[in-house]
């Protein structure tokens, strides 16, 4: 890992908000432009990961916390089929959303927000679960430890 | 991209294959580009280039970064890879020119969404109104194989790591 650079350091720091704003867009306007939420969980990931290169992965594990990535892989999933779920009870068919809104028009809206929402935290939390748990082994190698002692 | 794959032949110093398949991951982006599939396009160019290759940096960094010599000769492999591409361009030959209406895979679904999608849903993007609610199973199927691949992955990295963590604590008791 590079920690001397300077003009990394900075530079990341600077393409760090820019790269999430990204994301956040590309999530939240997938029903007006490209993408949705596989491309933005996965640009979200990069993010941390473009910060977990430069800074450490234990850097990286401050802003996101290996405990509770986790536990959103399968949030995200939940999140997905729990929709399907709820329109059961408003007496549609699975992963029907015209029920969730006054009109089928704002249900489907919302409905599709939703079960992006799971898509989003499943992809950004799986890629950044693999990063770690492959840079965590690299830190954790015999050699690397002998160094330590 | 013809370039960018003589290269990673060629080259036996791995990191810069890793960073060539990145920049024929770019460029395949841009090709998607081209063939007007922007979705296609922006997962290409953060999966491919960016994920793929900062995982298989992660990779590097546990491997040695030197191409082993070959121990078989490398002629089966190639014949296996012409008679595919042979079988896959003959394949081509068959479908329809790229852009035509009338085709079978236009004539099917695909009008329907087109006239309906942004009465039904209210989205302007069709291909977020398909994959999100027309075809809502199967990127639930999708999500839950990104799940899957995931936590299998996941398993595979903990416990050999667990084993060592067990190795080391042994030989510290032991001395």
């Amino acid at each position: 890992m590079i920690r001397d650079t300077i003009i990394l350091r900075v530079v990341i720091k600077l393409l760090l908000p820019a790269i999430l704003l990204f994301a956040l867009y590309v999530q939240f306007h997938g029903d007006y432009g490209p993408g949705g939420g596989f491309q933005a969980g996965v640009a979200a990931a990069a993010a941390i990961i473009l910060y977990g290169l430069v800074f450490g992965v234990s850097a990286a594990r401050k802003i996101m916390p290996q405990k509770l990535l986790f536990s959103l892989i399968p949030i995200g999933v939940l999140v997905f089929s729990g929709t399907g779920i709820v329109s059961w009870f408003f007496g549609a068919n699975y992963l029907d959303y015209s029920p969730f809104g006054s009109d089928s028009k704002s249900g489907q809206h919302l409905g599709i927000l939703i079960v992006e929402l799971g898509v989003f935290i499943t992809v950004f939390s799986t890629m950044l679960a693999i990063f770690y748990s492959f840079a965590g082994r690299s830190e954790a190698l015999p050699s690397n430890l002998e160094n330590d002692k | 991209m013809v370039a960018a794959v003589i290269g990673v032949i060629r080259s036996r110093n791995l990191f810069v294959v890793v960073i060539l398949g990145g920049i024929y991951s770019f460029l395949m982006a841009t090709v998607m580009v081209a063939l007007d599939a922007v979705d296609v396009a922006m997962t290409e160019a953060a999966v491919g280039a960016g994920m793929s290759t900062v995982l298989l940096l992660a990779v590097l960094g546990l491997v040695k970064t030197r191409e082993a010599p070959l121990r078989h000769s490398p002629f089966i492999p190639l014949l296996v890879c012409f008679l595919t591409g042979a079988v896959l361009i003959y394949g081509t030959l068959d479908l329809p020119p790229f852009g035509r209406q009338d085709t079978p895979t236009n004539q099917h679904v695909a009008p329907y969404y087109i006239k309906n999608s942004v009465k039904e849903t209210g989205s302007p993007n069709i291909v977020t109104a398909v994959l999100a609610s027309y075809r809502g199973y199967d990127t639930l199927g999708e999500t839950t194989v990104i799940f899957t691949g995931g936590i299998g992955v996941l398993i595979l990295l903990s416990t050999s790591r667990r084993r060592r963590e067990k190795q080391s604590s042994k030989k510290d008791s032991l001395t």
